[in-house]
């Protein structure tokens, strides 16, 4: 009984916030690229910042940064991101990179989407032929995309009925459900080269500039939450936006190919 | 199939090369869930016991909303923890949100009905048994809770064990008010739902078979200290 009661306080004792530490939401299609794991080292070696990340979906990376429990937020969504600070919850936006979506689905491709001419495109012949179709439905921002291209192809979501399955989970747990029932899905290129669980699906469709996907970094704003630490989110963006930056991320590739395109502007 | 036979081979090289990573987890994830069966048992087994001694007016209400809160769903419990420690939340002064804390918390308010209500259902067999015993000896209320749970330590332990194995194993509330961050709130059950997320099975399972160890060595390790089960001491 003693040692338990010892190893309570040790457990409430043994949990200081050392001084430099920050917490960035990001989403988990950041996290399972892996390109987290290149680039936490090196901002430690240069800034000194421990980066502390938190692996959510855009739409609650965002509600942590509008109740200022997180310092800084990095996401791909640019519409919720501009209502974000036009909301003034973050001092700005900033873009870092940029990777892209890819149309994923079952290797014999039923709906013939590899020959489709545009994204929209893709999407219109897998509504004709009516192939089970798996969406993230989680408000993040691949789910957006999605909504996006099904928007611009006219095609309205509710009226798909039992082949749209909206699993409301992560881009690993989607990816999972596609994989166990060969449907098609709208996923990030680093997460789908990342996951290991592919089964009888294959890249059928990628390229259309109407795929680009932005990562834009956004601090929250001190005025609104005194506690966030608003200094670190300024030097964490600095060298973000910096060369070593720039050079990691355009150098990070997966099974030789290069995933991320840095593009912020200095 | 192929992927169990993985997750074991998985577990036993994490095992044996004493991967320096699963071991902080592993400390994690027993930091946190001890930590938290010892704050609900100081809370629950006197509570439990008192349940069974006293009789008042709303004691079956008392029962039956105990009982009813064994079903609390760890995610809402999560989620209304994080409204509370959230920065613009009530306590968000405190900072203790991503933190073990904050996880340890969570696991108290998961775990502590649970214990109560094992305590309590014991407590009460024991009670109907010592009843006339420390009534006649005129032993005072605070007596009677004491010697009770003396008595029926061996069921309490029990009791504890049960909510130590819901918290080990829980991962809804502790994601949310954690935030499964590496090197400061990740423990075995939220590394596991993310490795399952990368598609990485193998390794999932084989935390799981890590997680499903710890939880035996816990059990069998308090056993042995507390020496149930042995000749002549039962």
């Amino acid at each position: 009984m003693r040692h338990l009661i010892s190893l309570v306080l040790t457990g409430f004792l043994a949990m200081p916030l050392a001084a430099d530490e920050i917490r960035l939401a990001v989403t988990t299609s950041f996290e399972n690229s892996g390109l987290a794991d290149v680039l936490l080292p090196a901002i430690k070696a240069d800034t000194g910042i421990e980066v502390q990340l938190l692996v959510v979906g855009t739409g609650q990376a965002l509600r942590l940064g509008e109740a200022g429990d997180v310092d800084a937020i990095l996401v791909h969504s640019k519409a919720a991101e501009e209502a974000f600070v036009s909301d003034g919850y973050g001092t700005h936006r900033r873009k870092i990179m940029f990777n892209d979506f890819v149309l994923i689905g079952p290797a014999d491709d039923p709906s013939a989407i590899a020959d489709a001419d545009s994204a929209v495109d893709a999407m219109r012949r897998i509504a004709e032929q009516g192939g089970p179709f798996v969406s993230r439905g989680d408000d993040s921002g691949t789910h957006k995309a999605e909504l996006q291209l099904w928007a611009a192809a006219g095609l309205p979501v509710d009226g798909f009925g039992p082949s749209y399955l909206s699993v409301g989970a992560g881009m690993g747990a989607a990816l999972n459900t596609a994989s166990g029932i060969n449907a098609y899905i709208l996923a990030d290129r680093a997460s789908w080269l990342n996951f290991g669980n592919k089964g009888d699906l294959a890249l059928l469709f990628a390229g259309d500039p109407a795929l680009f996907n932005q990562y834009a970094y956004l601090p929250v704003n001190p005025e609104k939450h005194p506690s966030v630490r608003n200094d670190l989110a300024l030097q964490l963006e600095d060298w973000l936006t910096g060369e070593t930056a720039a050079e990691l991320i355009n150098g990070y590739e997966i099974n030789g190919e290069a995933l991320f395109v840095f593009n912020a502007q200095p | 199939m192929i992927d169990i036979w993985e997750g074991l081979q998985a577990a036993f090289w994490l095992v044996v090369t004493f991967d320096a990573e699963l071991w902080a987890i592993s400390l994690r994830s027993l930091q946190v869930s001890l930590s938290a069966v010892v704050v609900a048992s100081l809370i629950a087994i006197p509570f439990g016991t008192f349940l069974a001694v006293q009789r008042f007016r709303y004691r079956r209400l008392a029962i039956s909303i105990m009982n009813a809160l064994m079903g609390l769903p760890p995610v809402v419990v999560g989620l209304m923890l994080y409204i509370l420690l959230s920065r613009s939340g009530p306590f968000g002064v405190l900072g203790l949100l991503f933190t073990p804390t904050a996880m340890i918390i969570a696991q108290v308010i998961i775990i502590t009905p649970l214990i109560a209500s094992i305590a309590h259902q014991a407590m009460r067999e024991l009670w109907a048994e010592y009843h006339d015993l420390l009534i006649s000896l005129h032993t005072t209320k605070w007596q009677r809770i004491r010697t009770l749970i003396w008595d029926g330590r061996r069921n309490l332990l029990t009791a504890s064990l049960a909510g130590f194995g819901r918290a080990i194993g829980e991962v809804g509330a502790i994601m949310i008010v954690g935030g499964n961050i590496d090197n400061a709130t990740r423990v075995l059950t939220t590394a596991i739902a993310l490795e399952t997320g990368k598609g990485d099975f193998a390794l999932a399972l084989g935390l799981g078979f890590v997680l499903i160890g710890l939880a035996l060595a816990v059990n069998i390790a308090i056993h042995w200290l507390s020496r149930t089960e042995r000749e002549g001491r039962w």
